[in-house]
């Protein structure tokens, strides 16, 4: 991840170390200088979060990765980069439980993450990755993301993730990166620029609400990502993110085996999520199972997204363990046997 | 096809980085593989673990449900582990250790004396190896000259420790006929 963002031309990295991902912090200390760039380890999760505040404000590419209780620590920094509009990547790998928990899989942060996080009414993009190959792929795409909206995006990635090592297929470095006309690099032979969230006016102030309000709603329409998985002739659908997905996966595998139809339906952007498309998949199909690593987050989405329109079953565990895949399957199974063969007779 | 294996032992056994080899020998290979770390806090002396799965399609989880090969580096291993080896499958043991066998029928118990060959060559360091050798020779996972191509790479800022991790490689690899 950290090899990824370098090649996608960020040159600032700011953290302060909590496992599982110090892997970052470690490969950036030692390769962001030699990428020309800025590392720098905080006294704290909040300095961290405002360096990368004041090195995004010059119109650099710069991010941050903490765990959980960091991510939260950072949030109020998160609230200025989006009430300032300003681009950041923020990798959270999360941790398992409230507190400190410990550095099993888990999926908590879900709401956290989704929902803003910070004060204020806004939103971030938020990125769920599978595997290590598209956690790289994802760093690539948040930059982008990030500069394009100019907007805070969360890679939301588990302990499993951190943890986990696959070969992988670094991209190209990044050559040209966009022209930032709101940048502040000194006013020298131009009108000075202001990048601030306290606008006290108060019709200019609704002004600048709306205005975030109109991006997010431009990005709800133009940036939803999914990946769907032998869904065509499926009874029961399987909704799940990351890792869980990952789990989910090999138990449809396990299942399609047997000859159950099973599909399973993977959000890669848990914010802007794929209502839409989950509304359609209730068409053809009418049993929805979601399956996360928390006792259900994600869930209240898709439920919103079907409002009614399907049955929806929830498998949770709340971090700390990974179910295996035979585990999953047995759930899927026994629910499919429940709800599609009975119906069949 | 798609190959399980499992390692488990104390920390500071090389569990995790037995595992390693054997992943990126695989990776070179040109094989899917994936490498799933677990350990406690504590670094030394504590539990390890690590899943590495191998396979000529993707993978689609990196946890393992019933693995086909189980490595136990300690008697606690052992015995945790034993009900989780598919049937059919195999359990390497360190019989150094290990001085209780699982006694389930259906599976094969290979034992190697890991830990003594080790001894044996004044560097216990290289248990790890040995048991991989072993391994490696039963098994066909990868081949032996992947393997020892994955040792090199990994010592490459050490290159001094190369022979001695060899040696022992190949007296794991020699143990087994």
């Amino acid at each position: 991840m950290a090899e990824a963002a370098i090649r996608a031309g960020c040159r600032f990295y700011f953290g302060y170390p909590i496992t599982p991902q110090n892997e970052v912090a470690e490969y950036m200390s030692e390769h962001m200088p030699e990428a020309g760039g800025t590392f720098i380890q905080a006294e704290s999760e909040i300095a961290s979060i405002y360096m990368v505040l004041g090195a995004s404000v010059t119109g650099a590419r710069a991010m941050t990765s903490s765990s959980s209780p960091g991510i939260s620590l950072k949030q109020e920094g998160i609230s200025f980069l989006a009430g300032q509009e300003l681009p950041a990547v923020i990798l959270n790998v999360m941790r398992g439980g409230p507190g400190l928990g410990n550095i099993a899989g888990c999926q908590g942060d879900y709401f956290q993450a989704t929902r803003g996080g910070g004060h204020g009414d806004y939103k971030t993009i938020v990125l769920a990755p599978g595997s290590v190959q598209e956690l790289v792929d994802l760093t690539g795409v948040a930059f982008e993301l990030a500069d394009k909206y100019r907007n805070p995006v969360m890679i939301l990635a588990d302990g499993l993730i951190g943890q986990m090592r696959e070969p992988v297929v670094l991209p190209e470095p990044v050559k040209h990166l966009p022209e930032k006309d709101w940048a502040l690099r000194g006013a020298k032979g131009r009108p000075s620029r202001f990048s601030r969230s306290l606008i006290l006016n108060v019709r200019r102030m609704e002004e600048h609400n709306w205005k975030l309000q109109r991006k997010f709603r431009e990005i709800e329409a133009n940036e939803i990502r999914f990946e769907q998985y032998l869904l065509e002739d499926a009874k029961l659908v399987v909704v799940a993110f990351g890792s869980a997905a990952r789990v989910a996966k090999g138990a449809v595998k396990r299942l399609r085996k047997e000859g159950l139809k099973v599909g399973l339906f993977r959000p890669i952007t848990l914010w802007p999520f794929p209502h839409k498309k989950i509304r359609e998949l209730a068409n053809e199909c009418s049993e929805f199972l979601v399956y996360e690593l928390n006792a259900g987050q994600m869930l209240e989405d898709v439920k919103l997204a079907l409002s009614g329109s399907a049955e929806v079953f929830f498998y949770g565990r709340p971090g700390g363990v990974i179910p295996t895949p035979m585990d999953v399957a047995k759930i899927i199974g026994s629910r499919y046997y429940q709800r599609i063969k009975r119906k069949a007779k | 096809m798609l190959i399980k294996c499992f390692f488990a032992g104390f920390g500071g056994q090389g569990v995790l980085s037995m595992g390693y080899f054997l992943a990126y020998a695989a990776m070179k290979e040109g094989k899917e593989v994936t490498y799933l770390p677990a350990y406690g806090a504590e670094v030394r002396g504590g539990t390890a673990h690590c899943t590495v799965g191998i396979s000529d399609e993707e993978i689609a989880s990196p946890v393992a449900s019933e693995p086909e090969y189980v490595v136990a580096m300690n008697q606690p291993s052992a015995k945790k582990f034993q009900n989780a080896i598919c049937s059919g499958g195999m359990m390497f043991i360190n019989s150094t250790l290990v001085t209780e066998p699982p006694q389930r029928g259906d599976i094969e118990i290979v034992e190697v004396p890991a830990s003594g060959i080790a001894e044996e060559m004044k560097n216990i360091q290289a248990t790890n190896l040995v048991m991989l050798g072993a391994l490696v020779k039963k098994t066909g996972l990868v081949s032996l000259k992947s393997l020892e191509l994955s040792v090199e790479d990994a010592f490459s800022a050490k290159k001094k420790l190369i022979p001695v991790n060899l040696g022992a490689l190949r007296r794991g690899w020699e143990y087994l006929d």
